[in-house]
């Protein structure tokens, strides 16, 4: 719902990198994304690809890493990797306490790398 | 042709918002502000909840509210009727506040003698969800004709805020709404949420919440300034 404003964000970032390193053309990205964010893949390349035209950055291709949810329960320790519609609903798979979980992975929201020439 | 190379960028995507949200955060420090971003679906009752907090609250605090409406007028004119300082953000479709937009209302509002300020963030349970707004705390409304499986849905605002405002409680008996279904998603969820059941139309469980918003208040006043 809000990948215009996002796609802003990252075209500013990579845009940012490719001064610092001096090159020539981006290639491709690749953003790092938690399953608990929504983000919708053909969107951001869309916007990316309108908003980009008149850039080093024109044609790059996004890659979208998905990370999954993982909890781990503060009584025993256990960690597991759930799906978005569980985590209100989960109970620990080895000591049972279902009220006190902290996230570990799943709301990662950051570039990771860029090919570029 | 040059060949590719792999460059590391590592950079949050957020990283300009979370900058301008940490100013946000000192400023209101400085100023002993406390501001709370009320976030909910249209139609849960924010508008309403502000005008029950107000009227609670007004003769013994100065109150300030930043309005984020798409493209109306109509919640903003319900709040100046109150008589406390409000600013109306027009967001023009954008679906969010954001911590810039955030300090243009504080800049609008222009009184560093507020001791609360409420954010009405757009109607929409995804989206504020991913933004920080720079406010200290960030409450939800969820209203009971929406249902008790929302946190299965949107689970990121429920992980997301501080205190969970359960409105229009005086549904509950014509709704099949459990309360306990709720209370259980959510604690698996965020474990230091406070909940509060109330009802802006009948006044049920306003005054838990006043005395909530009162406390959190004086508390951030006597908060030591990092």
């Amino acid at each position: 719902m809000h990948e215009l404003p996002v796609t802003e964000h990252i075209l500013n970032i990579v845009l940012k990198h490719a001064e610092r390193n001096r090159v020539q053309r981006v290639v491709s990205i690749t953003l790092t994304i938690g399953d608990l964010s929504e983000l919708e893949n053909e969107w951001i390349q869309h916007y990316f690809d309108y908003l980009s035209k008149d850039t080093i950055a024109a044609g790059a291709k996004l890659h979208i890493e998905r990370m999954p949810i993982v909890i781990r329960c503060n009584a025993c320790g256990q960690t597991e990797s759930i799906r978005k519609d569980q985590l209100g609903q989960i109970t620990c798979s080895k000591c049972g306490k279902s009220d006190d979980f902290s996230l570990v992975s799943g709301r990662e929201y950051y570039i990771k790398e860029m090919e570029a020439q | 042709m040059d060949e590719i190379k792999l460059i590391e960028i590592k950079e949050d995507i957020q990283s300009d918002n979370a900058v301008v949200a940490e100013e946000l955060r000192d400023r209101l420090r400085k100023s002993r502000t406390l501001m709370i971003n009320l976030m909910s679906s249209p139609g849960s009752g924010k508008t309403s909840l502000l005008l029950r907090s107000i009227e609670a609250l007004k003769n013994e605090l100065n109150i300030g509210v930043i309005e984020a409406d798409i493209d109306s007028v109509v919640d903003s004119e319900k709040i100046a009727e109150t008589g406390v300082r409000n600013v109306q953000l027009r967001t023009g479709g954008f679906c969010h506040l954001d911590a810039s937009m955030v300090k243009k209302g504080l800049d609008g509002l222009d009184d560093p003698a507020l001791d609360l300020i409420f954010i009405e963030n757009v109607g929409n349970l995804v989206c504020p969800a991913e933004f920080d707004t720079g406010a200290i705390q960030d409450a939800m409304i969820l209203s009971i004709p929406e249902g008790d499986d929302k946190p299965l849905k949107y689970p990121l605002m429920f992980t997301k805020a501080n205190v969970l405002i359960v409105n229009k409680i005086d549904y509950i008996t014509i709704s099949d709404f459990a309360m306990d279904r709720l209370r259980g998603y959510v604690s698996r969820l965020n474990t230091d949420i406070e909940i509060f059941e109330v009802s802006c139309k009948t006044g049920e469980g306003v005054d838990q919440w006043v005395d909530w918003l009162r406390q959190s208040v004086s508390d951030f006043k006597q908060s030591p300034v990092r």
